[in-house]
C-alpha cells in the first residue's frame, strides 16, 4: 500500500526539482519551459493523490483543467521563444539580461 | 446524480465579454487594416456593454452559481465596472499609440478583452478552480500582449521574464491550492473557510499552502520580492501594453487578494497578516528608494507601483471591513492615476520617439501648459500631497493599520513615501525648471487629450470630493 | 446721517479701486490711464473727506462711531471694521488726501522718465509707472484705513499696509543694491517697534477684553490701579506698560530715537513718497496714535514723561545731523526727524492739540520742501548733492520761492503756519511739570537754532551762491513743468495759513472736543490759552520771544557761513574733526546697530548655520540620509540585474522566507 505521504513527496520533490531547475539553469530557455511543466505535473500528483485519498472527484477535475491550461501555456510560451530567438538570435537565459535596474 | 441547470443570469456579463470576444475575432478576420477601427470601436462597445450588463444586474445581496464556483456580489460588480473602465480608458489612450507602430491590430484588442473576460471571472470566482482559471485568462493574454511588438527584442525579452515568472508563480499558487485542498477536501471559498475555522489556525498544511497562496498574489500583484518582473515588463512593452497590464490586472490582483484570504482563509488572518506586513513594509521601502535610481520614467513609474501595492496591502492586513474598503479605494485610485501617468507617456511619445526617459518631460510647461499641470496633478496625486486622491488613498490605508495598532508600519510607510515624494517631484521639477530638450509639439488625438484632461481632473476632483468613492468602496465590503 | 457710512466707505474705497485698477490693469489702461484713475480716486477721498471736515467744523456732524462690517467673533471678542469720525480723523483725513492729492499729481512730472531709472531688460522696470500709482493710491486706502478706525484690530491693520507700502516703495528701485539695503532695514527696525505694538494690542484685549477704541476709554478708568508684574515681583501699572508698549510701535511707526535709523536710509525711494510717507502722513501716524489714545496716555505720567524725553532727544539731536549732510533730501529727512520729535514733546507735555497742529502744518510745508527738493532734483537730472548745486533761484523762480516758504514755515518765522505750531509745543514743554520737561524746554529751544540753521544752510547752498554745477547740467537748467509747480503752489498756500486759521481753535480751543481728553492736572495748552488773544497779537509777539530770536541767529549764521565766509565751515571741520567725525557718523546708532545686533545676530545665525544647519541638518540628516538611500537605491539596483535565474531566485528566497518566520 503506496501512502498518501509517498505521493506528496514524490510531488514535493518534483516541485522542488524544477524550482531548482529554473534557477540553477542557465543556459537553454526551453529548460526553463520543462521545468514549469514539470511544477506543473508535481501538483497534478498531488491533487490525484488527495482526490483519491478524500474519494472527491474534485480534485481531478482541477487536474484536467490545469493539463489544458499546460497546454495554453505552452503555446503561448513557445510563441514567445520563438519571437525572442528571431530578435535576439539566442535562447540562452545569459543573455537575457538587457532590462535592469 | 440529478443536472442541475444553473441559474446563468449573474453570469451574464462573462458571457456577453466572450460572446462579444468570439465575434470580435471573426469579424477581425475580414476587416483589411484601414478599417481596423471597427475591430477597436466593437471592443470599446463590448467594455460598454459589459458596463451596462454589469450595474444592471448588480444587488446588495451576494449569489453564488454555477455549482459554487461563481459568486456575483456588490465587490465584484464594483470591481469590474471599474475594471470596464479602466480598459476602454486603457485601448483610447492605445489606439493612436498602435497605430503609429503598426501595432494596430485586431489581436491587441482582442488579447485585451480576453484578459479582461480573465479578470471578470477571477474577481467573480468563488471556487480555488475559478480563481486558476481566471487568473490563468488573464495571464496568458497578457504574456502575449507584452510579446505583441513581435520586432522588438526588449518586448521579446520582457515577455519572456513576463512567462517564466508567471507560469512558475501561478504554479506555487497551484501547489498552494493542492494542500489547501488536501486539508480541507473542497475547492468552494466558502466552504474552505468553514472547514478551515474547524481545523484550527494552528494546521500546519494549511499554513503550508497559504505560504503559496500568498506568492501566488504577491507576485500577481507586484509586491516585493516577487516584484522583479514588474520594472522590467512595464520598461520592456509597448507603453500601450504596460498601460493595460498596469492598470486592470491589479484590480483583479486585489480580488484574487480578497477572494483567497479574505473569502477563503478568514480562519488563518492572523497568519496571513504578518505575511502581508512583511510583503507591505518591504514593497513600500524598496519601490520607493529603487525609483529614486531609475531614469527612465516607465521603470519609475514600475516601482512607483510596487510602493503603492505595499500600501494596498496595509489596507487589507488590517482584517478589518473599513481596511478592505481602504485596500479597494487604494487599487481604484492607484488605477486612476497609474493610467495617467502612462497615458501622458503616451500623450509624449510619437512615431519613433519613445519619450520614455526623464529628460525627455523637460520644459514640458513651455511646451504645453495643460498636460504640465496634470502631470504635476498626477505626480502631487502619486506622492500623497493633499488635496489629491493619492492623499486620500493613503490616509485611509493608515488609518486602517493605525486602528489595529500597527502603528510602526504607517511610520515606515509614511517615512518611505516621503523619501518617495523626491522623485515624483523630481518630474515636476523637470517640467517646469528644465529647458526643454525637445521641440516637438505634442500630436495626440483630441479623443485622447480629452480623456487625459478629464483623467487629471478626476485625480483632482475626486481627492476634493474623496468621500464617495470611499463610501461606494465601503459598501460594496458591506 | 443716512448716506454718512456711504460717504466714509467712499473715502476709504475710492483710492483702493484707483490702486487695483492702475495696478493690475496698468499694463492695458497705459500711463494716463493709470494715473487718470489714481489721481480721480484720490481726489474722490479729498473732496469728501474735506466735506465731512467741513461739516464736522460747522457742528453738523458730532462724533460718528460705527462698525460697519464684523469679520469674526471668537470668543466673544469681535473683530470688526468700523469707522469713528470726529473732529481728530477728520482733520488727518483732509490732511492725508491733500497732500496725497498734491503728490499723485506732483508724481505724474517726477516719474514722467522713470524708464531711466531701471536697466534696460528690466522686468520690473515695465510699467513701473502704472505700478508707482498703484502703490502710492494703496497707500492712502491703508492710511485712511489707519486714522477712521474705530478699533485697534483695524489699526493694526492700517499700521502694517502702510508699513508694507512704505517698505515696497523705499525699495521701489529694486535693482539697487542701496534701495533693496534700505528698505530692509526699515522693515527690520519697524518690526522691532511693531513687536511692541502688538504686546500692547494684546495687552489691550487681554485686560479690557475688547478692541473697541470706545469700549476701552469707558473702562480705562476701572484698570487705573491695575498692576501687573513683568518679571520678577516689580509691579508696573498696567496702563503704563500698555501706553510704552504701544508708544515703541509709534517709535518705530515715526523714528524717534533710538529707532529712527530707518527714515533717513528711506530716502532711496523715489521722491514724492518722501514727501507722501515718509515726512507728511505715514511717519505721524505714531503721533496721531497717541493723539487718539490720550485717554490711556492721561493716566500715566511715567508713559508721558518717558515720550517727552524721547521726543525732545530726537528734536534735538537728529536736527544736529542735518547740518552735515550733503545730500538735499537728507538734509530734509533729518528736519523731519527733528520735527517728528517736536511733535512727540508735545504728546508728552499732554498738549496733544498742538501736537496735532503741528503735525497738520508740518505735513504741508515738509511735503512742500520736499517735493521743492524733488523739483531740484529734476532739474539737476537726479544729482542730490548741494555741493553741486547753488544759484538755482535764476532757473527756478517758482521752486525757489515755494522752498523759501517752506524753510520760513519750517524755522517757525512769525505768521507762517510752522510759528504757531511750533511756538504753541514750546510753550506748553515750558509749563509742563512733568520729570524731565525742564531738559525737554532747553532741548526745543535749542532746536529751533539748530533747525534755522540747516534749514537756511540748504537754502544757500542751493538757491543762492555761485552756480557749481558743470557745464552740461547747467545749459539743462530750467524751471519744472506745471505738474510739478503746481502741487508746489498749492502747498505753500496752507503752509502760510494754515497756522493763522487754525491757532486759534486748534491749538488753544476746544477743536479736537471729545476726541482728545488731557487731565486737568496736565493741561497745559489750558493754561496758555489765557494768555492768548488771537493769532495777530501772538503773531507780533512772536517777534520778542527767544525762538524767534535763535531762529534770526541761525538764519545769520547760516547766511554768514554759507554765503559770506564759505571757507570756515571747512576750517571749523577741521578744528573741530571729533565732533564732525560724530555727527557725521550719526552718533554711531547706525554702526553700533551694524555691529551689535545685525553683527550679532549675523554672527550666531552663522555659528547655527555651520553647525546646525551645514553639519546637523543638511550634512547629517538631509544630505546624510539622501546619501544612504541613493546608496542603498544604487546596491537595490544590482539585485535586479536583468538575469531570469536572480529573480526566480529572489522568489524563491521569499517562499523561504516567508516559510522560515511564519511556519516554523
Amino acid at each position: 500500500m503506496v501512502a498518501l505521504s509517498d505521493y506528496l513527496t514524490v510531488g514535493a520533490i518534483l516541485f522542488g526539482l524544477s524550482m531548482a531547475g529554473i534557477f540553477v539553469n542557465r543556459k537553454n530557455v526551453i529548460i526553463l519551459l520543462m521545468c514549469i511543466e514539470l511544477m506543473l505535473l508535481a501538483v497534478n500528483i498531488n491533487f490525484i493523490a488527495f482526490s483519491y485519498y478524500l474519494s472527491d472527484t474534485a480534485g481531478q477535475i482541477f487536474v484536467f483543467f490545469i493539463l489544458t491550461v499546460a497546454a495554453a501555456e505552452a503555446a503561448i510560451g513557445l510563441a514567445i521563444l520563438v519571437v525572442l530567438f528571431r530578435n535576439r538570435g539566442t535562447i540562452n537565459v545569459d543573455e537575457l539580461g538587457t532590462l535592469k535596474g | 446524480m440529478n443536472f442541475e441547470t444553473p441559474d446563468f443570469l449573474p453570469v451574464v456579463p462573462e458571457l456577453f465579454v466572450l460572446g462579444m470576444a468570439c465575434l470580435i475575432l471573426v469579424v477581425d478576420l475580414f476587416l483589411s487594416d484601414r478599417s481596423r477601427v471597427v475591430t477597436y470601436l466593437m471592443s470599446q462597445a463590448t467594455l460598454v456593454g459589459a458596463l451596462v450588463v454589469t450595474l444592471g444586474l448588480s444587488s446588495p445581496i451576494a449569489q453564488v452559481t454555477m455549482n459554487g464556483t461563481f459568486v456575483l456580489d456588490p465587490m465584484a460588480t464594483l470591481l469590474k465596472s471599474v475594471v470596464y473602465i479602466a480598459s476602454f480608458v486603457a485601448f483610447l489612450y492605445a489606439k493612436d499609440y498602435l497605430r503609429a507602430r503598426s501595432l494596430f491590430k485586431g489581436e491587441f484588442f482582442l488579447l485585451g478583452l480576453f484578459a479582461v473576460l480573465g479578470m471578470m471571472v477571477l474577481i467573480s470566482a468563488h471556487s480555488m478552480l475559478t480563481v486558476y482559471l481566471g487568473l490563468e485568462l488573464m495571464s496568458l493574454s497578457l504574456y502575449a500582449m507584452v510579446a505583441l511588438q513581435r520586432n522588438s527584442a526588449t518586448a521579446s525579452e520582457a515577455a519572456m521574464k513576463y512567462f517564466i515568472l508567471g507560469a512558475m508563480a501561478s504554479a506555487m499558487l497551484l501547489y498552494g491550492m493542492s494542500m489547501l485542498y488536501g486539508a480541507t477536501g473542497t475547492l468552494d471559498l466558502g466552504e474552505l473557510g468553514a472547514r478551515v475555522q474547524g481545523a484550527g489556525p494552528s494546521s500546519l498544511v494549511l499554513v503550508f499552502g497559504l505560504v503559496f497562496l500568498i506568492v501566488g498574489i504577491a507576485f500577481k500583484l507586484g509586491a516585493v520580492p516577487f516584484h522583479m518582473w514588474v520594472p522590467d515588463v512595464y520598461h520592456g512593452a509597448p507603453t500601450a501594453v504596460t498601460l493595460f497590464v498596469s492598470s486592470a490586472p491589479k484590480l483583479a490582483a486585489f480580488a484574487m487578494l480578497m477572494r483567497l484570504l479574505v473569502d477563503g482563509l478568514p480562519g488563518l488572518h492572523g497568519h496571513w497578516q504578518d505575511m502581508l506586513i512583511l510583503l507591505a513594509v518591504l514593497s513600500v521601502a524598496l519601490g520607493n528608494v529603487l525609483a529614486i535610481a531609475q531614469a527612465n520614467i516607465k521603470r519609475l513609474l514600475a516601482y512607483s507601483g510596487i510602493s503603492h501595492v505595499g500600501f494596498l496591502l496595509m489596507g487589507v492586513l488590517a482584517g478589518t471591513p473599513e481596511g478592505y474598503a481602504a485596500g479597494m479605494y487604494y487599487a481604484i485610485a492607484y488605477v486612476i492615476m497609474t493610467l495617467g501617468g502612462f497615458g501622458m507617456v503616451i500623450l509624449m511619445s510619437r512615431a519613433g520617439f519613445e519619450a520614455d526617459r526623464l529628460e525627455d518631460y523637460k520644459g514640458l510647461n513651455e511646451r504645453s501648459p495643460w498636460f504640465a499641470l496634470m502631470m504635476l496633478i498626477l505626480m502631487f496625486s502619486m506622492a500623497g500631497v493633499p488635496p489629491f486622491l493619492g492623499f486620500w488613498a493613503k490616509l485611509a490605508v493608515l488609518e486602517a493599520v493605525v486602528s489595529i495598532d500597527l502603528i510602526w508600519v504607517a511610520v515606515v510607510a509614511v517615512v518611505f513615501s516621503v523619501i518617495g515624494a523626491f522623485y515624483y517631484l523630481r518630474v515636476v521639477k523637470y517640467m517646469y525648471f528644465d529647458k526643454p530638450e525637445d521641440e516637438h509639439s505634442l500630436v495626440a488625438g483630441s479623443d485622447l487629450r480629452f480623456l487625459l484632461s478629464a483623467n487629471g481632473l478626476a485625480v483632482l476632483g475626486l481627492g476634493i470630493f474623496p468621500g464617495s468613492l470611499l463610501a461606494l468602496c465601503a459598501s460594496a465590503i458591506g | 446721517m443716512e448716506n454718512l457710512e456711504a460717504i466714509t466707505l467712499a473715502i476709504v474705497l475710492a483710492p483702493l479701486f484707483g490702486s487695483v485698477i492702475a495696478g493690475l490693469f496698468g499694463g492695458k489702461i497705459g500711463r494716463s490711464g493709470a494715473h487718470s484713475v489714481t489721481i480721480l480716486g484720490v481726489g474722490i477721498a479729498f473732496v469728501l473727506s474735506l466735506t465731512l471736515f467741513l461739516q464736522a467744523l460747522s457742528g453738523d456732524i458730532g462724533s460718528i462711531n460705527q462698525s460697519i462690517y464684523t469679520w469674526m467673533i471668537s470668543d466673544g471678542i469681535r473683530f470688526e471694521i468700523g469707522f469713528l469720525i470726529d473732529r481728530l480723523s477728520t482733520m488727518m483725513m483732509v490732511v492725508v488726501t491733500f497732500v496725497s492729492l498734491m503728490v499723485h499729481i506732483y508724481t505724474v512730472g517726477y516719474m514722467a522718465d522713470d524708464e531711466h531709472n531701471w536697466p534696460d531688460d528690466s522686468l520690473a522696470g515695465k510699467n513701473s509707472y502704472q505700478r508707482f500709482f498703484s502703490y502710492i493710491s494703496l497707500f492712502t486706502f491703508s492710511m485712511l484705513m489707519l486714522v477712521m478706525s474705530n478699533n485697534f484690530l483695524q489699526l493694526f491693520f492700517g499700521w502694517e499696509a502702510v508699513g508694507l507700502v512704505s517698505y515696497l516703495l523705499i525699495g521701489f528701485w529694486a535693482t539697487r543694491e542701496s534701495a533693496v539695503y534700505a528698505n530692509l532695514k526699515a522693515f527690520l527696525v519697524n518690526r522691532v517697534g511693531d513687536f511692541g505694538f502688538i504686546l500692547g494690542i494684546g495687552a489691550v484685549l487681554m485686560y479690557f477684553n475688547t478692541l473697541d477704541y470706545q469700549a476701552v476709554f469707558n473702562t480705562v478708568e476701572m484698570h487705573q490701579d491695575v498692576t501687573v508684574s513683568i518679571w520678577g515681583d516689580s509691579e508696573w501699572s498696567l496702563i503704563t506698560v500698555i501706553c510704552i508698549l504701544l508708544f515703541i510701535g509709534a517709535m518705530g511707526k515715526s523714528a524717534q530715537v533710538p529707532l529712527h535709523v530707518w527714515l533717513p536710509d528711506s530716502m532711496e525711494g523715489p521722491t514724492p513718497i518722501s514727501a507722501l510717507i515718509h515726512a507728511a502722513t505715514m511717519v505721524t501716524a505714531g503721533i496721531f496714535m497717541v493723539a487718539r489714545m490720550s485717554p490711556l496716555y492721561e493716566l500715566s505720567e511715567t508713559a508721558l514723561s518717558m515720550i517727552l524725553i524721547i521726543g525732545a532727544i530726537t528734536a534735538f539731536f537728529m536736527g544736529l545731523l542735518g547740518l552735515v549732510q550733503n545730500d538735499i533730501k537728507r538734509v530734509v529727512a533729518y528736519s523731519t526727524l527733528s520735527q517728528l520729535g517736536y511733535m512727540t514733546v508735545a504728546l508728552g507735555a499732554s498738549a496733544y492739540a498742538a501736537g496735532m497742529f503741528h503735525l497738520m502744518t508740518h505735513a504741508f510745508f515738509k511735503a512742500l520742501l520736499f517735493l521743492g527738493a524733488g523739483s531740484v532734483i529734476i532739474a539737476m537730472h537726479h544729482d542730490q548733492d548741494m555741493r553741486n548745486m547753488g544759484g538755482l533761484r535764476k532757473y527756478m523762480p517758482i521752486t525757489w520761492i515755494t522752498t523759501l516758504i517752506g524753510s520760513l514755515a519750517l524755522i517757525g518765522a512769525p505768521f507762517f503756519s510752522g510759528f504757531y505750531s511750533k511756538d504753541s509745543i514750546i510753550e506748553a514743554v515750558g509749563h509742563s511739570q512733568l520729570p524731565g520737561s525742564d531738559i525737554a524746554y532747553i532741548a526745543v529751544l535749542l532746536g529751533v537754532f539748530v533747525t534755522a540753521l540747516y534749514s537756511f544752510r540748504m537754502y544757500f547752498l542751493v538757491f543762492h551762491g555761485k552756480a557749481r554745477m558743470d557745464e552740461h547740467t547747467r545749459e539743462h537748467l530750467h524751471e519744472t513743468p506745471r505738474v510739478v509747480t503746481w502741487p508746489l503752489i498749492l502747498l505753500a498756500i496752507p503752509s502760510v495759513f494754515a497756522g493763522a486759521l487754525f491757532v486759534d481753535s486748534m491749538a488753544f480751543g476746544d477743536f479736537f472736543r471729545e476726541a482728545i481728553v488731557v487731565a486737568p492736572a496736565h493741561d497745559t495748552l489750558g493754561a496758555l490759552a489765557g494768555d492768548f488773544h488771537g493769532w495777530f497779537t501772538f503773531g507780533l509777539h512772536g517777534f520778542v520771544t527767544a525762538p524767534f530770536w535763535l531762529a534770526a541767529a541761525g538764519v545769520a549764521t547760516a547766511y554768514l557761513l554759507y554765503m559770506k565766509f564759505t571757507h570756515v565751515p571747512t576750517m571749523l571741520k577741521e578744528k573741530f574733526g571729533w565732533l564732525y567725525a560724530i555727527l557725521d557718523r550719526k552718533y554711531g546708532f547706525d554702526d553700533f546697530y551694524e555691529w551689535f545686533f545685525a553683527g550679532g545676530s549675523r554672527g550666531i545665525g552663522n555659528a547655527l548655520w555651520r553647525f546646525g544647519d551645514v553639519k546637523l541638518i543638511d550634512g547629517l540628516m538631509i544630505n546624510g540620509s539622501a546619501l544612504a538611500v541613493g546608496w542603498f537605491a544604487s546596491v537595490m539596483r544590482y539585485v535586479q540585474s536583468g538575469y531570469l535565474y536572480h529573480y526566480a531566485f529572489a522568489m524563491i528566497l521569499g517562499l523561504l522566507a516567508l516559510f522560515g518566520l511564519f511556519v516554523i
